[in-house]
């Protein structure tokens, strides 16, 4: 998935930004319209941090300590955006693969995610 | 009331005129029942649900998947009046079947990401959000009469 990281992350983004106008309040800092430079970076970056993840997938709480702590202490987002970006990233994933996003794998990614969003918001309080 | 813009009416049909009912049911129910188990709690008369093939060739699981989606063709032709349209099913689903009103968001999204595989890049992100508002109002309404 790590060559398409930028096009699956950007796109999950931008169905999120579109969907569900309410999580740009977050990146008001900066432009996040369709195929613009923020957009790309900061959809590859987070493809990249969820690809991490998989990696260490039995050592979540270590391999994202830091992250958890971001966004627990700095972005201070509130968890249920989590679920909302979850969710495009497996419409992404859907558009993408077609037949090939089986229920088992959708599944097992919507479980991965969860399990990913939970330990970032696992600082919150 | 909710009020739809011309874009969002037409991205909705559209979406809707590329769906068959007969196949885009079945796969959405089937998913639900696989990604979200507890779901399966409302459907013990159902015959076989240990695994994933045995939901995805579960022959009630099919036909309902079909009736769940004929329900949802209701809203599509009554847009203006989604919420008096479906106050019986919301009373059905209430007082008959029971079913947490949180289970049909989960329900309705695993029909959007049927339609998005089946669609692919056609499902852009402005056709998503307009096709997510329609649902989002159809699982509002079906709650409405919970009490």
């Amino acid at each position: 998935m790590l060559p398409v990281a930028e096009e699956i992350g950007s796109e999950a983004l931008l169905r999120m930004f579109t969907t569900f106008p309410k999580t740009k309040t977050y990146f008001s800092h900066l432009d996040i319209s369709a195929r613009s430079e923020h957009l790309r970076c900061h959809g590859k970056k987070i493809v990249e941090a969820l690809a991490e993840g998989a990696r260490n997938i039995s050592t979540l709480t270590t391999t994202l300590a830091p992250l958890s702590r971001f966004h627990a202490y700095q972005l201070r987002i509130h968890p249920t955006n989590f679920k909302l970006f979850n969710h495009c990233i497996i419409v992404t994933l859907a558009c993408h693969m077609g037949d090939n996003f089986t229920p088992v794998a959708h599944a097992a990614i919507d479980k991965f995610l969860s399990a990913f969003s939970a330990v970032l918001a696992e600082k919150f309080r | 009331m909710v009020e739809w813009t011309d874009a969002e009416r037409k991205a909705i049909k559209a979406v809707w005129g590329k769906i068959n009912v007969d196949v885009t049911g079945p796969q959405a129910l089937a998913r639900c029942l696989i990604v979200y188990p507890w779901t399966q709690r409302h459907f013990g008369s159902f015959g076989s649900l240990s695994d994933a093939a045995s939901i995805m060739s579960n022959k009630k699981v099919a036909a309902h998947g079909k009736v769940v989606l004929n329900g949802l063709g209701l809203a599509v032709k009554n847009m203006d009046n989604i919420k008096s349209t479906y106050a019986p099913l919301s009373v059905l689903h209430s007082e008959k079947l029971h079913v947490d009103p949180d289970n049909f968001r989960l329900l309705s999204d695993c029909v959007t990401i049927v339609v998005a595989s089946q669609l692919g890049r056609a499902f852009t992100p402005d056709i998503q959000a307009a096709w997510q508002k329609f649902l989002s109002v159809v699982v509002s309404a079906l709650g409405k009469q919970y009490h």
